[in-house]
């Protein structure tokens, strides 16, 4: 079996430790949630950090907690227990759509949500569910809290703007959406997305589309905001979502993978693009 | 007693995690050892420098290819008339290709130990596209031997090509279509590994390996390593699955024992997970280009196959080193069809050797995914029910035994009634109505799905094999089969064989207590060890039941015969007035008097006198050499949904009619086929290894070969039918690998017949669905691209 | 770390994975591991009663908490239900994926007594197995869930 090179390894106890042990140690210190990302990495020597901080005692950031108008998600939430919460599914079926297709249960039982943004894996599925709904991040650092909204917290695959000596605490989801889904193509249950789109839409009067979010998933791209521009104050009729699916297709940049070519993938973002608004806006009625 | 759906001894052990599998073997003083691999597919190796990983504290030793060659260790023989690298000395001809080896006193200091290594490489271009390996301009793989300039391995052809020519002139319709068998990976979940422990003062050498043929390795050991035979001691502890990954014998394997010579202590190596999908024993890649001839309504007239076959670096294919091309051509499959004719060229390329293994029978996998595909393509060409093509042209049970056009004799079979059994239990009909309205309805509203129904027919020809038709590294195929009976009438087994999960300890048990008419409970099964074992060539190719199954009817049947002797003498009559039911003789027309097996095994240990020539005791051996192979066939009909949006299938469906003779315990007979048909999912829609044009492996970890979970895998409906073999002991036939062979060609016709598509390349992932709903169906074997 | 019950303490290495410790150090073989990358799942125990893939735990990361192994399945009544139900239902054939499989199986009953055949299939789909295209493995789950129902 491959084996991670050496490494430091320390428990925080609380994020203002955790803080203090990223500030300490430099840059190649990194932080340990459920690992199922960075663990793997490290056994194939893609990373090679020469500190870990584990933040599996922060029980601070394993709440799931709704205030009016928000849901807030500690980055310590486990897959399993987002799965596992009928309120979330309630409120937002896009998250449990999400989750059901994130790699397997058991993986869910240790992997985090914040782990999974953090990891920012072009092909990760919370990415562009969150980044639909609008959610905002919390990252803390020495200087106190800072608030990223998630469609500006990738800047590249696996890159965010998490610093080396921060760490993300929290995301709030606002409850604007009356309907939101997420479809993905795999190769296989448990597989990387060949593609995925989320959806969230909120109605008015005459089936008009009043807000609208979506997010695509291993594209090149988690935005599409020219469909989304597209469809806002439109109604939702079948004609204008496959029209909102053809605008994200022609806005996204995928790349040819073992998973598909690019037409392939181009042709998913748009397919799905319709089909999750569509399941979104019935979720809405 | 006897035969029958038995629960399994073996169980015991593997329910309380107490199997015992080689990494789990310790040894006192120990060491681990890793592999230094290419980066390259193709590279000539400038310099080698480990004196860095030499002063590691903790590191014991380091192997390079220089070294073994001092030794004349370097290059070590292959099944296939072949030499592969130990560890490369002149160039690297695949990406993972063995480099160096680090023994040191732990497994993580020896992978840490790899980084110290220092390999120079100077890269060259490599030869990645197989259909591009005989171009005038490829680079040369095999540049080292003299003289040598192309990739060309081999020809080799069966049939009559110019009788298969006239056929296919005078012929009402020809079908032509290319077909590709990409590249895959038998994968068990336990990867190949060894402790290698050597004797510096007995000279002995005890390996524990993932060995599915220990006697095989220990001959290799022999003969490569000059160790004499009786110094060898093979053990194959329990093993977690094979396919025929843990055939062959890889470099490592020797590195370890050299190591352990070096060393003096014991060596272990365990291949990692990358390791394994890179570097041992892939299966398949057959490039084919297969023509159907028939007359307008559907008969059969002829089929002619072409075939390029990349073998990777070095020919290492693991078979009877007769047939180059395995048994390709048993590729008329389960038909009538009076001339047929293959030929089927061996190239190198820049890729890791091997080409036989994942439960292929020796390339039937290949030969009945080529007809059952090129059926389907007859029936689509024509507008014909691929069903209706299939009951036409099926081999009828008056013709058995019956020569095929390549000169197989088929010893059994009523194939028409497997195939109806199978069309009523899909309910094949109903499905086709069922498909028209889906269709109809996806085309008004362009959502939802379209169904497929997928039939393959397969005839498999397992149990090699006859001494006069084949052997492997010049061993002949039969086994050998000792059975000791204790005083008490228990008995112990041993055989050459050797189970990966086939559940050899509960079949062979159940065998012998047939045979002698006591408990399977008193009957212990020795294997997988080679100085407490008979010779025989192992467990591969589904001949553990044709062949060592044989041997063990046969043994126990001297035995009984034995008995008789040792009863006559007891009950003072002779032995031909002796009659056998199970468990005991009685005389003949006397009710009542006559002894069981127990009081005759006490017997024949005890003062007991016996007639002149009869020493006493009841132990026996023998060697079976079959007469010929066994020839199990099956009915597969897949059911599939396909979403056309998305290109993705669901498997809603399928049934498997499996006839496999004499089925010795039905429970573990449906296992192994359940198994297979998952194979069949994997291979036709995900599992795939395919290289970048630089030769980079694309499916180097399960998060790129991917195999099927419980999800994607339907309940199996199995159906059964039995005819007898006429040639084996009690009538069985190999079963191990049927569905493996049979299930690929149904999942592929369901899918294509679901989209109407005549013919796209396996895997069928979504992306080559939606690609062949476009008409343009991507070449599987190369990286997905964008040239297409 | 408290293992089927029973306390360790070790000094080791950071990096050393829990089913390393497990195996290597502890000798409880009856874990497995058969990929690097948490794919195959042969490598699953309990820790703090949850399935994980331990071969992606670091073993510092599991110090102080509980570990279940398949070696701690069978009680003192004799077998669990799970590995009675593989036996008789011949859930197991090269026995490799089987510890795995049984932990998981445990703890899916615990928590749904009565599963599906698509909730057993997808609560094990984070494990694979070679052998026996899962017919038999769901099948015994089906049987234990029934004789853990009628018992």
């Amino acid at each position: 079996m491959q084996v991670p090179a050496h490494f430091e390894y320390q428990r925080a106890t609380s994020v203002e430790h955790a803080i203090a042990l990223l500030t300490r140690h430099g840059p190649e210190t990194r932080v340990v949630a459920g690992g199922h990302s960075l663990i793997p990495m490290m056994k194939l020597r893609l990373a090679q950090p020469e500190m870990l901080i584990d933040i599996n005692d922060l029980g601070e950031l394993a709440g799931i907690t709704v205030a009016p108008g928000v849901l807030r998600l500690g980055a310590m939430v486990r897959h399993a227990d987002l799965l596992g919460s009928a309120q979330v599914g309630a409120l937002l079926p896009v998250l449990h759509d999400a989750e059901r297709v994130i790699a397997d249960p058991v993986v869910r039982n240790r992997g985090t949500i914040g782990g999974s943004v953090c990891q920012a894996d072009p092909s990760e599925d919370l990415a562009g569910a969150f980044c639909a709904l609008r959610a905002v991040a919390v990252i803390r650092g020495a200087d106190g809290d800072r608030a990223v909204p998630m469609r500006e917290f990738f800047t590249g695959p696996y890159e965010t703007v998490v610093g080396p000596a921060e760490v993300l605490v929290e995301l709030r989801v606002p409850l604007w959406s009356a309907g939101s889904a997420y479809l993905k193509v795999d190769r296989r249950s448990g597989d990387w997305a060949v593609a995925a789109a989320a959806a969230a839409v909120a109605t008015g009067p005459g089936g008009v589309v009043t807000e609208v979010g979506i997010g695509l998933t291993a594209v090149g791209r988690f935005l599409a905001e020219e469909a989304e521009d597209f469809l806002r104050g439109r109604a939702a009729t079948e004609a204008n979502l496959v029209e909102a699916g053809r605008v994200a297709a022609q806005h996204c940049r995928p790349t040819a993978d073992q998973r598909g070519p690019v037409d392939y993938k181009r042709h998913l973002a748009g397919e799905l693009t319709t089909r999750a608004l569509r399941l979104a806006v019935e979720r809405a009625a | 007693m006897g035969h029958g759906s038995m629960l399994r001894k073996e169980d015991a052990r593997f329910l309380r995690g107490r199997g015992r599998f080689v990494d789990d073997i310790q040894l006192p003083g120990m060491l681990h050892a890793a592999v230094l691999r290419s980066p390259y597919a193709h590279a000539r190796i400038v310099s080698v420098d480990t004196s860095a990983a030499e002063s590691h504290p903790l590191v014991r030793a380091v192997i390079t290819g220089e070294m073994l060659a001092d030794r004349g260790l370097a290059w070590m023989p292959t099944l296939s008339h072949d030499v592969q690298a130990v560890l490369a000395t002149d160039k690297v001809r695949y990406q993972g290709q063995e480099v160096a080896f680090v023994v040191a006193e732990n497994r993580y200091a020896a992978r840490d130990a790899l980084a110290l290594i220092d390999v120079e490489y100077e890269p060259l271009t490599p030869v990645v596209d197989a259909q591009q390996a005989l171009a005038p301009d490829a680079p040369l793989v095999r540049d080292e031997i003299d003289g040598r300039t192309d990739n060309h391995i081999f020809d080799w052809e069966a049939g009559d090509a110019a009788a298969t020519d006239a056929v296919f002139a005078a012929a009402a319709h020809v079908s032509a279509c290319d077909l590709l068998y990409p590249r895959v990976h038998p994968a068990p979940l336990e990867t190949c590994g060894i402790v290698a422990s050597s004797d510096a003062v007995s000279g002995k050498l005890t390996v524990y390996a993932t060995a599915q043929a220990p006697h095989a390795h220990r001959a290799m050991y022999a003969s490569i390593a000059g160790i004499p035979e009786q110094k060898i001691q093979i053990i194959a502890p329990d093993i977690g699955g094979g396919f025929g990954n843990k055939v062959g014998m890889y470099p490592a394997y020797l590195c370890a024992v050299v190591a352990s010579v070096i060393t003096g202590a014991p060596v272990k190596w365990t291949e990692d997970r990358s390791e394994n999908l890179m570097t041992t024993s892939f299966a398949r890649d057959y490039h084919m280009r297969g023509e159907i001839a028939a007359t307008a309504d559907g008969t059969i007239l002829g089929l002619r196959v072409r075939v390029l076959a990349d073998h990777g670096a070095f020919n290492g294919t693991a078979q009877p080193s007769k047939f180059p091309a395995g048994f390709f051509h048993t590729f008329t499959g389960s038909y009538d069809i009076p001339a047929a004719h293959c030929r089927v060229t061996g190239v190198y390329t820049n890729k890791a050797p091997g080409g036989v293994a994942y439960a292929c029978s020796f390339r039937i996998t290949e030969a009945s995914y080529l007809v059952e595909r090129m059926v389907d393509v007859l029936a689509h060409d024509l507008g014909l029910d691929p069903a209706a093509v299939r009951m036409g042209n099926l081999l009828r049970p008056e013709q058995f035994p019956y020569v095929c056009a390549t000169g197989w004799e088929y010893d059994s079979g009523d194939y028409a009634r497997a195939l109806e059994l199978a069309l009523e239990m899909a309910g094949y009909d109903e499905l086709r109505r069922e498909q028209v309205a889906q269709r109809q309805a996806y085309e008004e509203t362009g959502r939802g799905t379209v169904m497929g129904v997928g039939i393959s027919f397969f005839t498999e020809a397992v149990g090699a094999g006859p001494r006069k038709m084949m052997d492997v590294f010049g061993f002949g195929m039969a086994d050998g089969a000792d059975l000791r009976v204790h005083p008490s009438g228990s008995a112990v087994l041993a055989v050459s064989c050797m189970s990966q999960g086939q559940g050899h300890e509960t079949t062979f048990a159940q065998l012998v207590a047939e045979e002698l008419g006591i408990s399977p409970d008193d009957v212990e099964v020795v294997q997988g060890d080679t100085d407490r074992t008979p010779f025989g060539l192992g467990t591969y190719g589904s001949r553990s039941t044709p062949v060592s199954g044989a041997a063990t009817v046969v043994v126990a049947r001297k035995v009984r015969e034995r008995a008789r002797i040792v009863a006559a003498a007891m009950l003072e009559v002779a032995p031909a007035d002796l009659e056998w039911t199970k468990g005991r003789f009685d005389v003949r027309g006397v009710p009542g008097v006559g002894v069981t097996i127990g009081e005759i095994a006490r017997a024949a240990h005890s003062d007991l006198e016996l007639p002149e020539g009869v020493e006493g005791h009841l132990d026996a051996s023998c060697v079976y050499n079959p007469p010929n192979l066994t020839f199990p066939f099956g009915a597969y009909i897949c059911v599939v949904d396909v979403d056309p949006g998305t290109g993705q299938v669901k498997v809603r469906r399928f049934v498997a009619v499996d006839d496999c003779g004499v089925r010795i315990n039905p429970m573990i007979v449906e296992g192994q086929i359940h198994g297979g048909l998952a194979d069949g999912i994997g291979m036709a829609l995900m599992e795939l290894i395919a290289f970048d044009g630089d030769g980079n492996h694309l499916g180097a970890s399960f998060m790129d070969y991917l195999l099927p979970t419980a999800v994607e895998c339907p309940s199996w409906e199995l159906g059964t039918t039995v005819t007898p073999s006429p040639h084996h002991p009690i009538g069985a036939k190999g079963v191990g690998e049927s569905a493996t062979v049979g299930s690929p060609a149904a999942v592929v016709n369901a899918v294509l017949d679901a989209i109407g598509v005549r013919h796209a390349d396996m895997p069928l992932t979504p992306a080559q669905v939606w690609r062949a709903v476009q008409g343009r169906p991507m070449r599987t074997d190369l990286a997905v691209s964008d040239g297409w | 770390m408290v293992v089927n019950g029973r306390e360790h303490t070790r000094e080791i290495e950071p990096r050393l994975l829990l089913v390393h410790l497990l195996r290597d150090e502890l000798g409880l073989t009856g874990t497995h591991w058969g990929c690097d990358t948490s794919n195959c799942g042969a490598c699953v125990v309990w820790m703090d009663d949850v399935p994980v893939k331990s071969c992606t735990v670091l073993a510092a990361m599991a110090s102080g908490r509980r570990v279940r192994t398949v070696e701690g399945l069978e009680g003192p009544f004799g077998l669990d239900q799970v590995q009675r139900s593989f036996a008789l239902c011949h859930g197991l054939q090269c026995g490799f994926c089987t510890p795995a499989m049984l932990l998981t199986s445990r703890w899916l009953l615990d928590h749904n007594p009565d599963p599906s055949e698509g909730e057993i299939r997808s609560a094990l789909s984070g494990i694979t197995c070679r052998c026996t295209g899962y017919e038999n493995i769901v099948r015994a789950v089906r049987h234990a869930a029934r004789s853990e129902a009628g018992s």
